[in-house]
């Protein structure tokens, strides 16, 4: 029984991962008041460049790298658009999605069928691997994984404890009053949605080089929105994104071991359980909104012209 | 503002003449080169590189492009089962295609609607039910393979716990679940399949992830019937085997994979084009099986000893030949109770209505 949990919760964390990486970066766009509902595309492109490249040159770090460029690069033309020409931020996000799975399928064409040269393989930790029960569950895992343990409590510093932080989260909140201090709105939202678009990458390679590895059209299936959804459910907080992320990881990890020791839930409930949990925290975060406590930045979605105010 | 009409104006004549281009070369090419060649169009419900269902039937395209020359083919991916259905099969007729392959379910209604509207195209519906004078429709018995690959699952375990990653709860993965446990019980009567659903078709990292569960059930061979190899990559990860589905799935897992249940639409479409350039076709029901050759068991992984591809390939003969039956009695449901008599075979209707699971499976099937 306990080994059966312990199967259930390592799971879980890969499952998690994939989710974490891509909220982690919109945590950061959103922060600078730019959301992008983009990330599936940018996700899928990501996930096709790591794939394409790790085939060619047999190395996966290679990948990581060029997947993270691409969609990166899909997040600068993101960015462009809507903080250069300050386009409606919904629209752009939505059509660089489309335009990410339509891109990756056709460039993807000739991979399908591939199988990975090399892939991100599972390694104990020394001595933290042999831990019982957590050793397991966080420390026999992947390199992406452990890289997360080290990305979440440098954002979260970053975010809250440096000045650069401070800055990100004001354009987030009031552009105009940032703007008054002299922080340079648009060059802070350019950075933070590419890097929002280099975490986006890295989900896909993720998915590409470490879960599944392979190459196929749309594999995604819907990742990235739960990553949008997941950053609603955190509250825009990096930690509670991880917690977030192994939650909704969970969901999917629990699904068909239940299923194998014979416990009836429809999975159809499951699946649709992270989507319950954003509506519950969107409720809960709105009144808190109201009675004047923390909660989505202020300018999220907004355009800021300067000389519009 | 004037300047704005102006640029208008000229992005229109722009836009004009783009699109009189293309219209132009294509009606000088067809005037000579095309004119004595019959075209055949293909709609897909899915991408051409899903390594699954879409991929087979672009593979019978290519195959059919090869053996008749005198015809042109061309394909629409990734087609939604609606109302866009209908405007592309309307594109397509238009485009003067002498056959049209509609290969999704869903497509049902809008081929049938289209069709009266196009007397002299002929259409054919994949996996549906309703025909016209000009619509004719098509789907394989895949049932049979996959009992073949029960029996080779049956006999590579040494757990006798086998694991099945289910698509959805509908007929079609039922009656494939069930071939599959019947073939593996017709080997091994002590071993079991444990099955879980995924209620999807498509999504390698979920498909993967079910395939582990089982695995770490106690299943030592994983069989599926979802279009991604994620099953199979879950497999080869933990050392255990693998039974795949549509296409051959070694590549994606060279050790696990023992071999997969797969379609061969290619000589079934070279076979209608044919008959429609003779002037022989008939609207009708077609169901094909493994003599056929629609659907077959694709090749053997490297793990597979001689003996069990002996007796793999003598089931297989039997099958051919009519000897075996897939769904023959006496079978059993879960319950014990007899379903068929001994003596007695499904009737297809029976088949093609299948909702309860064999003696045998350890799974539920979600009540509605």
């Amino acid at each position: 029984m306990e080994s059966m949990w312990i199967a259930i919760l390592t799971a879980t964390v890969t499952a998690g991962t994939p989710l974490l990486y891509a909220a982690l970066g919109e945590v950061l766009a959103q922060r600078a008041g730019v959301m992008n509902l983009g990330i599936e595309g940018m996700m899928l492109v990501g996930a096709m460049a790591g794939f394409g490249v790790t085939v060619r040159t047999g190395q996966p770090w290679l990948g990581l790298v060029a997947a993270m460029g691409a969609a990166g690069l899909l997040a600068l033309v993101h960015a462009f658009l809507t903080v250069g020409l300050r386009a409606n931020q919904v629209v752009s996000g939505l059509a660089l999605t489309i335009f990410g799975t339509g891109l990756s399928g056709y460039l993807g064409k000739s991979m399908v069928g591939i199988p990975a040269k090399a892939t991100f393989k599972t390694w104990a930790l020394p001595g933290l691997g042999d831990l019982p029960v957590v050793g397991p569950i966080l420390f026999r895992q992947d390199t992406l994984v452990y890289l997360t343990y080290l990305l979440v409590p440098a954002i979260w510093f970053f975010l809250y404890h440096t000045r650069p932080g401070m800055n990100l989260r004001a354009v987030g909140e009031n552009p105009a009053a940032a703007d008054a201090v002299g922080i340079n709105v648009s060059v802070t939202r350019y950075v933070y949605v590419v890097a929002g678009g280099l975490l986006a990458g890295a989900a896909g390679a993720y998915l590409s080089l470490a879960y599944a590895p392979s190459w196929l059209e749309n594999m995604t299936a819907g990742r990235g929105w739960i990553a949008v959804a997941l950053v609603i459910f955190a509250m825009w907080d990096p930690v509670r994104a991880m917690a977030g992320a192994y939650l909704f990881g969970g969901v999917d990890a629990l699904t068909f071991r239940l299923q194998a020791l014979g416990v009836v839930i429809p999975s159809f409930f499951l699946k649709m359980l992270p989507y319950v949990f954003t509506i519950a925290v969107l409720i809960v975060s709105t009144r808190e909104t109201i009675l004047r406590k923390s909660a989505a930045p202020g300018a999220l979605g907004l355009t800021y012209d300067r000389e519009g105010r | 503002m004037l300047r704005n009409k102006k640029l208008f104006v000229v992005l229109s004549v722009l836009l004009v003449l783009a699109l009189l281009v293309p219209g132009c070369s294509s009606g000088s090419k067809s005037t000579k080169k095309d004119a004595d060649k019959m075209k055949v169009a293909f709609m897909y419900v899915g991408p051409v590189g899903d390594a699954g269902w879409t991929f087979e039937h672009d593979r019978g395209r290519k195959y059919l492009q090869e053996k008749l020359p005198w015809v042109e083919t061309t394909y629409v991916e990734s087609v939604p089962e609606g109302a866009d259905a209908e405007r592309v099969l309307t594109e397509l007729a238009e485009k003067g295609n002498k056959v049209i392959f509609a290969t999704s379910f869903g497509y049902m209604d809008y081929v049938i609607k289209v069709a009266q509207k196009y007397p002299n195209v002929i259409f054919m519906h994949c996996s549906g039910y309703k025909t016209a004078a000009n619509v004719g429709t098509y789907f394989g018995q895949i049932e049979q393979p996959r009992y073949l690959s029960g029996i080779v699952a049956g006999k590579m375990t040494k757990t006798n716990v086998l694991g099945y990653v289910a698509a959805h709860p509908i007929p079609e993965v039922i009656r494939g679940a069930n071939a599959f446990t019947l073939g593996v019980l017709s080997v091994n009567p002590k071993a079991k399949v444990k099955l879980v659903w995924t209620n999807t078709w498509y999504d390698p990292a979920a498909e993967k992830e079910a395939g582990k569960s089982l695995l770490e059930a106690g299943a030592d061979v994983i069989a599926q019937h979802q279009d991604t190899p994620g099953p199979q990559q879950a497999a080869e990860e933990k050392g255990k085997y693998g039974i795949g589905y549509n296409s051959d799935m070694r590549s994606y897992a060279p050790h696990a994979n023992l071999t997969s249940p797969i379609w061969n639409w290619g000589p079934y479409y070279v076979k209608v084009v044919q008959a429609v350039k003779d002037g022989t076709w008939k609207p009708e029901q077609y169901w094909g099986t493994m003599a056929d050759g629609v659907v077959d068991l694709g090749p053997f992984g490297d793990a597979v000893p001689e003996d069990v591809r002996k007796l793999v390939e003598e089931k297989k003969q039997d099958i051919l030949s009519g000897k075996l039956v897939v769904f023959a009695g006496p079978l059993k449901d879960q319950k014990g109770t007899v379903r068929v008599k001994q003596g007695e075979k499904m009737t297809d209707e029976q088949i093609l209505n299948m909702d309860w699971f064999v003696k045998g499976i350890d799974g539920t099937i979600p009540s509605k």
